[in-house]
């Protein structure tokens, strides 16, 4: 039998999304990879900022100024607390696409030359390669791949022998990997790539909604991440930055509110965070990854972790009764983080997210933004399930019975 | 019955008409449908002007693999000219099911490389 939560986190109810009328089908949500659902008390966050304390931020001196200025920085406190880092290193972005951006123009463009290497690994996502191969191309530098064993895994040992080889001058990396699902052994990643005196940059836009992450104790120079795959808005991610690299680092982009003085010859840079905050912020989706991470921290990420594991461990199982079903990546549930992604012999991933969708089933289908990796995986896309802390047995068991009803419409 | 997976959407996708490798060839191309990763390539063989012989290859979903094998038929013995003239509309009517916004890039996948292959124009259909 598959593990079984101790005690199994029923949390649906949050979230209004999952509410049906009557005679309305359910919706069967297993693409939290993509995106979160919201719980109530998000949405409430949002609205109630915009209704009730909207203004800028960091310029008025009325009343209403000073309490949005209150959320905002109340808000980057609570968020930065959720991965135990300082609200002082802790960088709003757009995405986590632009916090790796950051790092590569403002410390990449200073810091990476001709004859350097920078080293990723061959599970990326693409916004965690392309910036690296435009900076290597722009500045003469090389691009290297840390290559993958049969497990869909990484070995410490090939990171050691990568970075034997010298010049290495940054290391990124996924914490979680958005189609293997493998869990990278990050805290003695980022140990060895300090050791080498190189830097690390860590893209935690999996890991962050479904386990504990301390970002200090990972020991990571960089770690990015995305607020709407955590239950919070899109439109804002979070840079982790170490302070000694932050500010050495020139700005990002530039403008106001990034400033701590401008004359007509030049312009001297604001404190951190500030200074790679350029241009009115994202208050109002800050103050909703506030309540996101508020309620995490409430349901505790142990306990999602250990809800989302079983599960794992639950969904793997009913995928390896489906006859011609392949699953990539680590194949225990301990390894991988709560998904799956799966080819079925002769029927393609996107005629599966098809087919599932007329019966509420809502997987991804495709190359997941990671093309180089299908190719090491021999495929040309894949369907991928994953779970949030919403998920129930009974959206697995919707899978299993819709995958079933597929293959009888292909005649498989 | 399935009103996108037809039988013969089915037949075409297990069995297409006109896969492979065709050598020589006159005209070629290769074309991506960066959602899904898929791919499909083509080789043409022409004779006074027309299609002689042509041959799909790659790997895709139904919708995609089937559009192909449907349109092989259909293309050989047409002229280059009448081929830059065919838009989605042909390709939608001949392959006969409704097909979704997100699924039409499937559809025309194969369109797209033959139009490639003969007038050069890879902007098409944007």
């Amino acid at each position: 039998m598959p593990p079984v939560a101790e005690r199994a986190l029923d949390l649906r109810a949050d979230f209004p999304i999952f509410a049906r009328g009557p005679g309305q089908a359910p919706l069967i949500y297993l693409d939290s990879g993509a995106t979160s659902q919201k719980p109530r008390v998000v949405i409430d966050a949002l609205a109630d900022h915009l209704r009730s304390d909207n203004a800028n931020v960091h310029r008025g001196v009325y009343p209403l100024a000073q309490r949005a200025d209150a959320a905002f920085e109340h808000a980057r406190e609570r968020i930065a607390a959720l991965t135990g880092a300082e609200p002082r290193t802790t960088i709003f972005t757009k995405n986590a696409t632009e916090a790796i951006n950051l790092v590569a123009y403002a410390w990449g463009r200073a810091n990476v030359g001709p004859g350097d290497a920078v080293l990723i690994t061959q599970m990326e996502h693409h916004a965690n390669i392309v910036p690296w191969q435009v900076l290597c191309r722009e500045r003469g530098a090389t691009l290297r791949y840390l290559e993958l064993d049969q497990r869909g895994e990484l070995s410490l040992a090939a990171l050691d022998g990568e970075l034997a080889r010298g010049n290495v001058k940054l290391v990124a990396f996924a914490h979680v990997s958005n189609v293997l699902g493998t869990i990278n052994p990050v805290a003695e990643m980022a140990a060895r790539v300090r050791a080498a005196g190189a830097v690390s940059l860590i893209d935690g836009a999996q890991a962050v909604p479904q386990m504990p992450v301390d970002v200090e104790r990972i020991g990571a120079d960089f770690y990015a991440w995305t607020g709407h795959k955590a239950l919070g808005p899109t439109g804002i991610g979070v840079l982790h930055g170490r302070a000694e690299l932050l500010d050495q680092m020139p700005p990002f982009l530039t403008g106001g509110d990034m400033i701590a003085s401008v004359d007509f010859d030049g312009a001297s840079w604001n404190e951190l965070p500030f200074k790679f905050e350029a241009g009115t912020p994202m208050v109002a989706e800050a103050v909703g990854l506030a309540a996101a991470a508020d309620y995490l921290a409430g349901v505790g990420m142990d306990r999602v972790r250990e809800h989302e594991l079983a599960l794992t461990g639950y969904l793997l199982e009913g995928l390896s009764g489906v006859p011609g079903l392949r699953v990539v990546g680590p194949p225990e549930a301990a390894s991988r983080g709560a998904l799956a992604s799966f080819t079925i012999e002769g029927l393609h991933p996107h005629d599966i997210a098809e087919l599932l969708g007329r019966e509420g089933v809502c997987v991804r289908a495709g190359h997941h933004c990671a093309q180089p990796l299908m190719r090491c995986l021999g495929v040309g896309a894949t369907a991928r399930a994953s779970l949030g802390v919403y998920n129930e047995r009974a959206d697995i068991d919707a899978l299993i019975t819709a995958l079933e009803h597929s293959r009888e419409i292909f005649g498989l | 019955m399935d009103d996108l997976y037809r039988d013969y959407i089915l037949e075409h996708y297990k069995r297409p008409q006109n896969f492979g490798e065709l050598d020589p060839h006159d005209l070629e191309a290769l074309e991506h449908n960066p959602l899904c990763g898929d791919e499909l390539g083509v080789h043409i063989r022409v004779r006074d002007g027309r299609i002689e012989d042509l041959r799909f290859h790659g790997h895709g979903c139904a919708i995609s693999q089937a559009s192909a094998s449907i349109a092989s038929e259909e293309l050989k013995g047409m002229s280059l000219a009448e081929v830059g003239e065919l838009d989605a509309d042909w390709m939608i009517e001949l392959l006969g099911i409704p097909v979704s916004a997100t699924r039409r890039k499937c559809a025309l996948l194969n369109l797209k490389v033959v139009r490639g292959a003969v007038t050069g124009d890879n902007a098409w259909p944007s």
